[in-house]
């Protein structure tokens, strides 16, 4: 190697490490906030590894019974509206990119540009109306929003790219359209089915502002029941960031194991849910 | 009904059919369940939307149709008009921002060096962490005694700032943290045209003696224009709407020094329960994506117009 190619190296790396410190930095400050005690939170100048870990402050948040029914919810609402999601947005997928019906992805197109907030006021006042908003069903059905959307465009853009051919040699075999579909086409298009999925379970379970409207004391999900900590406890910090990061940790472990899915899914589509 | 009741001869038909023929109808049983979903969460509220825009409505009290009263009532709310200026200076720089990090990323992530697959998943966590727990921890980090954020100043013989907690530097802060966020999505948006650039030109740009910064310019740069477009684009709507992080490090505040558009028609609809006004002003802010994502589209025409027409 050359001291010029050499040089090149040090300063790609050099960049490389500016690029990503940002988010590992942050990161990190995080883990240390929610593993340090109250004192070592007040310290300054600021502790970065302190002396005793205060574990603390997770058993403290996974001990109270509310965070388990909290975490319940989350997964009763994300579990569902994306499985119901990929229940009708995959085989409309599926018939979108077959009819080549191009237009229809308009809709898609406004949904993605709407104000997640402009949904609330009208299904608020339906949810009302038909006596559903002390349950979860208001906030399953809000999020298909989010999920169906995302499952609809990511799984037209996987059909339109999956070969015809099986297909007609099924349907000439005598294949009706929906063994096709079933057979031919959907186990081509597993990887297609893991983006949607993947995308639709981070987007959902992510979601804020459907549940600070649609969620009561009982139906809270994980975002919802952490920004509610903040205005009671605002000074202790390490039990805080801890719950942070228990909501936030499913996700993260998702990003770095998946990666390859979501980057497909994120620049295929570009979509982004709420 | 009448599609269902098309699609049943046609489907008779289609086994003689050439194969031109038999998609177009029969596809329809697959997007029916689809189409009713749409319908029903996304179609409905949206027509019910703009009724109730019509309407003198609060929750508990009979509504009235009050025709153009509440979309005239926008102007002259000095909150709404503060609102949208607001949301022009927190978008313009939410979206400039992430564009020159994201680029400036993109072109570092373009090369190969170990370990990459795995710092990008790292580089793209901001994005995908739940952004409530996100904007609890940058909340601690700003605290004026005890952020971290003003330890790190000082290091550098920086004053401490009051961050979110002064109405000057509020929205600029709240910035910091969407930038954060969010150059990840340009970043992958733009590695993606990156990689789509052949590399002939910058061979020969080589022999020519050109250096990285000329080649960054003259060659990458106009090459990657349609997607930083895309990029600008997407990174305008999330802008606009942006939410979470707001809401849960400000409120809107201090007082209404950051209040969007957004964060207004959560505290009319939901905190006032005006929702007859509230529908107003959600229908008046769709407009005003719609349009911007317009004036986008037409920027990039004209941009491609005199690209061909200067010859540049």
């Amino acid at each position: 190697m050359s001291p010029r190619q050499l040089l090149g190296r040090i300063g790609l790396w050099f960049s490389v490490f500016i690029i990503v410190s940002p988010a590992i930095l942050f990161f990190l400050w995080m883990i240390s906030l929610s593993l340090k005690y109250e004192i070592d939170n007040a310290a300054y100048p600021p502790v970065f590894i302190p002396e005793q870990f205060a574990w603390k402050n997770y058993t403290d948040v996974l001990a109270s019974n509310r965070f388990l029914t909290y975490f319940v919810n989350s997964l009763v609402v994300t579990g569902s509206a994306t499985l119901l999601a990929m229940l009708v947005g995959v085989p409309a997928g599926y018939g979108i990119a077959r009819m080549a019906a191009h237009k229809s992805a308009i809709v898609i197109l406004i949904a993605r540009i709407t104000p997640g907030l402009s949904y609330l006021i009208p299904l608020f006042l339906l949810f009302q109306w038909l006596g559903l908003l002390g349950t979860l069903v208001p906030q399953i059905i809000i999020h298909l929003v989010v999920t169906v959307p995302i499952v609809i465009w990511i799984m037209i853009g996987y059909f339109e790219t999956t070969p015809l051919e099986l297909e007609e040699a099924a349907r000439i075999d005598g294949a009706t359209r929906w063994q096709v579909f079933r057979h031919v086409a959907l186990p081509i298009a597993r990887p297609g089915l893991a983006v949607a999925f993947i995308l639709a379970v981070i987007f959902s379970w992510n979601n804020f502002v459907f549940g600070i409207v649609l969620a009561g004391r009982e139906t809270r999900t994980l975002p919802v029941a952490v920004y509610n900590m903040i205005s009671f406890d605002q000074l202790s910090w390490g039990p805080l960031a801890a719950a942070a990061l228990l909501v936030t940790f499913p996700v993260l472990l998702l990003t770095v194991f998946a990666q390859r899915q979501i980057v497909a899914g994120l620049t295929a589509g570009a979509v982004k849910g709420g | 009904m009448s599609t269902i009741t098309e699609t049943s001869p046609a489907a008779a038909e289609t086994s003689a059919a050439p194969e031109q023929q038999w998609h177009r109808p029969t596809y329809w049983p697959f997007v029916l369940p689809a189409l009713i979903v749409v319908l029903a969460v996304i179609v409905f509220p949206w027509l019910f939307t703009i009724w109730m825009s019509f309407n003198e409505w609060k929750v508990g009290s009979p509504t009235t149709f009050v025709g153009f009263a509440n979309y005239l009532r926008l102007p002259n709310d000095p909150r709404f008009v503060e609102a949208v200026g607001h949301t022009i200076v927190y978008t313009a720089l939410s979206v400039i921002l992430p564009l020159i990090f994201g680029t400036l990323a993109a072109v570092v992530f373009h090369q190969r060096f170990a370990g990459r697959g795995f710092l990008r998943g790292v580089f793209i966590m901001p994005m995908m962490a739940t952004p409530v727990a996100i904007a609890l921890v940058w909340t601690m980090m700003f605290h004026p005694q005890l952020g971290v954020l003003n330890y790190l100043l000082s290091l550098v013989g920086l004053p401490p700032q009051l961050w979110v907690f002064n109405p000057a530097t509020v929205i600029p802060s709240l910035v910091l943290v969407e930038t954060w966020q969010w150059t990840p999505l340009v970043m992958l948006i733009v590695l993606g045209g990156l990689a789509a650039i052949p590399t002939e030109p910058y061979e020969s740009a080589e022999i020519d003696g050109a250096g990285f910064w000329q080649m960054f310019r003259y060659i990458t740069l106009p090459l990657i224009m349609p997607f930083l477009f895309i990029a600008g684009m997407i990174r305008m709507i999330d802008a606009v709407k942006s939410f979470d992080i707001i809401f849960a490090i400000t409120q809107g505040g201090p007082g209404s020094a950051s209040e969007t558009i957004n964060l207004y028609l959560y505290s009319v609809a939901f905190v006032y329960y005006d929702l007859g006004y509230g529908s107003a002003i959600a229908v008046v802010f769709f407009l005003l994506i719609v349009l911007l994502a317009a004036v986008l589209l037409y920027l990039r025409k004209r941009m491609l117009w005199t690209e061909i027409g200067g010859g540049a």
